[in-house]
């Protein structure tokens, strides 16, 4: 009965959203404020069913209901509490259920925190979130419904999870994850309703900017978290493989980059605008275009997902609808806007331009060796390709380190402009001292001197001291002009401006990282017995003893490995080979020390004879820095929500005021 | 005033349209310049027993593991194995390292690496499935192509 209440409550979703797309635009249509005014209700009803249908499959898994053939295939009476409830979006069906779930619930939070906004203008944003909840939910409903029985004849046992996703990282990465990917449908139904409205002034991306940082920040954890997860649940060390899924996720976070940059143009200094709003419409077809190519099986990856050609064909007739629309949208429109301010070519304007260029073009060569195997195939008739790390490596590495420099400078920039000489001036000091420090650390302390990792480690390091120069400037002048150095002056600047440089920070500590692990990391494969060692980058790892341990739901062959430094006793790992008797699957599950400058890291690979086994031994410099440096990052966008100048504030009653409030924004500025 | 200032716009505009055109043009070369040079072709086992897949090349090729042809070295981690297309054709798969945890007799298998003048495979890279049940597609279409779809209708999701 309850899964039937889950799938009841669905299609009654799908009644709400369709409601809720009508009533509040036929309302703007007609100038019927509580038609308008029904969207707030309607966005509520909606999520409230999405929620019942969730907690219907949740409780079909926690109730071992194998008679809902989604259960069947992914939980077992065996499996831990806490992966039963994982398990709900532990593969296509309930997965998509949990996007649905998400998309709700940003329309829910869009309709509770926009007292900013004008009715007429909220009612187009939600109408915009319900139509795409729509295509969301006919989905589900149509080719994926997790609420399927297969009655009258039903396993006793389901079939297990499988057992790479019994893993805390199952629970926290796909949320997040989605959380970011749903998110961009808000600065996208913002795009739509400014379009659709006309009305393209700075209030509209003052509304937009707290949204996209929040959608953009979750993203970047929940890339962060795939990357974490990957590293030590696969047991190859790796941290991103450039898989057709990764990319998926990755070219969003490249446009959605560029737009969080060009909405702070729009909103300070009223430049970009158009090109904006396309970035908001790119961004978020980037997300579908994601779960397309996730979903549809169209390309290999080690995501494997259901490979089903009707969802696919779905999946794809439904992108093609909602790029298609929003851009015969900003055909009619875009021509009307108009930028409010002109600038100088030194100035930080241009170096957000150079920012968004670079940008644009990493996400279109992520793009184009994604799906050129596609491209490749329908071209050749069937031929198969694939495009490996290689041709992103060459392609992405030199873009981003271009990057770089805008992103350095920016911070010493002036909005308008910048006289030449004093940005350039202004950045002998920081480049020549990042570059003293870095060589003499290496001197001092590392083994060997290279002159590519000297570079870009001075380049991280000018990044930051160019960051700590321009907060320094702030202080100082907040204390002049208020007499006297106060710690009110150090957080003067206001959550923006943290938010910036926490942001701008994380990269450079992401960028050390991947520096360091990808120049000085250690790998062997070898085999061992009892007793063997093995040495890699200084550190002795003895292999003790290999036993069998019972866990929950598997048996595992666990080997003890004893790590010593010059004879001194560090660490020793377990690394286990897990048997899970239900799928009968076997899984590596990798040990390792896990410290601020390394990563000791052990895998088990396979018995080779009775005392002997293939090991795989890692020495990863850093490579925590890449994660801390993602959250880092991710902090940063989170931080700049609390800033005050997007707090609510009541709009006027009448429905057309806001226009009026289209000359604000720039007063806000503090650059 | 107001001309010069115009000016300044318009020669801002041409300024940033070159770099934009240059920007586009040289990351376009690049890339296609890097994808010409980094694109691994899929070989069946019969194309590279009838010699069609090149050989001292980076290609990828696979099949299905044949049953009992797993043979490990007594000494170091090489292994060999059989891959065949069910229909025939079968060629030496060699490898040194730790093989992925789904590797076994009857699974399908991608590798990537380079034939040798002798027709064996020296693999860099034997391919990971996160599935059991999961068939990589260039496998599934060399079954395909021989009306072997026995395994092909197994396949499920994972994230």
């Amino acid at each position: 009965m309850i899964a039937e209440l889950g799938h009841f409550s669905l299609i009654l979703a799908l009644g709400l959203a369709i409601c809720l797309t009508v009533i509040p635009a036929l309302g703007v249509y007609h100038s019927r404020v509580i038609w308008m005014r029904l969207s707030h209700s309607l966005s509520m009803g909606l999520f409230v069913f999405v929620l019942l249908s969730f907690a219907c499959l949740t409780n079909a898994f926690l109730a071992d209901d194998f008679s809902v053939a989604y259960v069947a295939r992914n939980s077992n009476t065996a499996l831990p509490i806490q992966y039963k409830i994982s398990a709900v979006w532990g593969a296509h069906e309930g997965s998509f259920l949990l996007w649905i779930l998400i998309m709700a619930g940003w329309t829910l939070a869009v309709s509770l925190f926009s007292g900013g906004l004008t009715v007429d203008m909220r009612a187009r944003v939600l109408s915009v979130m319900g139509a795409l909840s729509i295509g969301f939910l006919l989905f589900l409903l149509l080719t994926s419904n997790p609420f399927d029985r297969s009655l009258p004849v039903f396993p006793k046992e389901g079939s297990d999870l499988n057992p790479l996703l019994q893993d805390f990282g199952l629970i926290v990465h796909p949320p997040m994850l989605y959380m970011g990917y749903v998110g961009f449908a808000v600065p996208f139904a913002f795009a739509i309703a400014t379009l659709s409205s006309g009305r393209l002034d700075s209030a509209w991306a003052r509304w937009s900017r707290p949204w996209t940082n929040a959608a953009w920040a979750c993203l970047t954890i929940g890339i962060t978290l795939g990357s974490w997860w990957a590293y030590y649940e696969l047991g190859w060390g790796g941290w991103w493989f450039w898989d057709a899924v990764e990319n998926a996720s990755f070219m969003p976070w490249l446009v959605g980059t560029a737009l969080i940059h060009s909405l702070a143009g729009s909103e300070k200094r009223g430049v970009f605008k158009s090109w904006t709003v396309l970035l908001a419409i790119f961004a978020f077809s980037f997300s579908l275009l994601g779960a397309f190519l996730v979903r549809s099986g169209v390309l290999t990856s080690v995501h494997a997902f259901a490979v089903d050609p009707e969802r696919g064909i779905f999946i794809l007739v439904f992108l093609v609808l909602v790029i298609g629309s929003s851009l015969i949208l900003y055909a009619i429109k875009a021509s009307n806007i108009r930028s409010e301010a002109g600038f100088d070519l030194t100035s930080r304007e241009t170096l957000l331009l150079v920012n968004n260029l670079l940008l644009a073009v990493a996400a279109m060569a992520v793009l184009l060796g994604t799906i050129y195997p596609l491209i490749y195939e329908t071209m050749t008739g069937g031929g198969k390709i694939s495009v490996g790390p290689p041709y992103f490596n060459t392609v992405f590495v030199p873009i981003v380190l271009l990057l770089f420099i805008p992103m350095a400078i920016s911070p010493r920039s002036r909005w308008k402009k910048t006289s030449l000489d004093r940005l350039l001036l202004a950045q002998v000091w920081p480049l020549l001292s990042a570059l003293l420090i870095v060589n003499g650390l290496i001197l001092a302390l590392a083994p060997a001197y290279n002159v590519v990792v000297a570079a870009i480690a001075s380049i991280a390091l000018w990044i930051l001291i160019n960051l700590a120069l321009d907060w320094k400037n702030k202080v100082v002048n907040k204390s002049t002009r208020s007499r006297g150095f106060t710690l009110a002056a150090l957080f003067s600047p206001g959550w923006s401006y943290f938010g910036m440089l926490l942001g701008h920070a994380g990269i450079a500590v992401a960028l050390l990282g991947v520096l360091i692990t990808v120049y000085f990391s250690e790998e062997k494969d070898v085999r061992m017995g009892p007793g063997d060692v093995v040495t890699l980058s200084g550190y002795d790892f003895k292999l003790n003893k290999i036993a069998k341990v019972q866990g929950p739901n598997y048996i595992a062959d666990e080997a003890e490995i004893e790590i010593t430094l010059e004879g001194e006793y560090i660490v020793s790992l377990y690394p286990q080979k897990r048997f899970y008797s239900a799928g009968g699957s076997l899984m590596t599950e990798a040990d390792m020390d896990v410290g601020l400058f390394r990563d000791l890291y052990v895998a088990l690979g396979e018995p080779i004879n009775d005392s002997d086994w293939a090991v795989r031994v890692h020495y990863k410099p850093f490579v925590r820095w890449i994660w801390w440096g993602g959250m880092l990052i991710a902090l940063g966008g989170l931080i700049t929500i609390l800033d005050r100048r997007y707090r609510t504030r009541r709009a006027p009653a009448t429905v057309r005021a806001n226009s009026t409030a289209s000359a604000e924004g720039i007063p806000y500025g503090q650059g | 005033m107001k001309f010069g200032k115009m000016k300044t716009q318009r020669r801002n505009r041409l300024f940033a349209l070159v770099f934009i055109v240059l920007g586009v043009g040289s990351a376009v070369t690049l890339a296609l310049n890097a994808l010409n040079e980094n694109i691994n072709l899929f070989y069946a086992p019969d194309q590279i027993v009838s010699g069609e897949a090149p050989v001292g090349q980076l290609i990828r090729a696979g099949g299905m593991v044949s049953n009992g042809s797993i043979e490990r070295s007594t000494t170091d981690l090489k292994v060999h194995f059989k891959v065949s297309d069910l229909n025939g054709s079968t060629f030496t798969i060699q490898y040194e390292g730790v093989l992925p945890d789904l590797f076994r007799e009857g699974q399908g298998v991608i590798a990537k690496g380079r034939l040798d003048a002798t027709g064996m495979f020296l693999a860099e890279e034997v391919l990971a499935k996160h599935d059991e049940n999961y068939m990589p597609p260039e496998v599934l279409g060399v079954l395909e192509k021989n009306a072997v779809t026995a395994h092909a209708d197994n396949q499920d999701s994972t994230l």
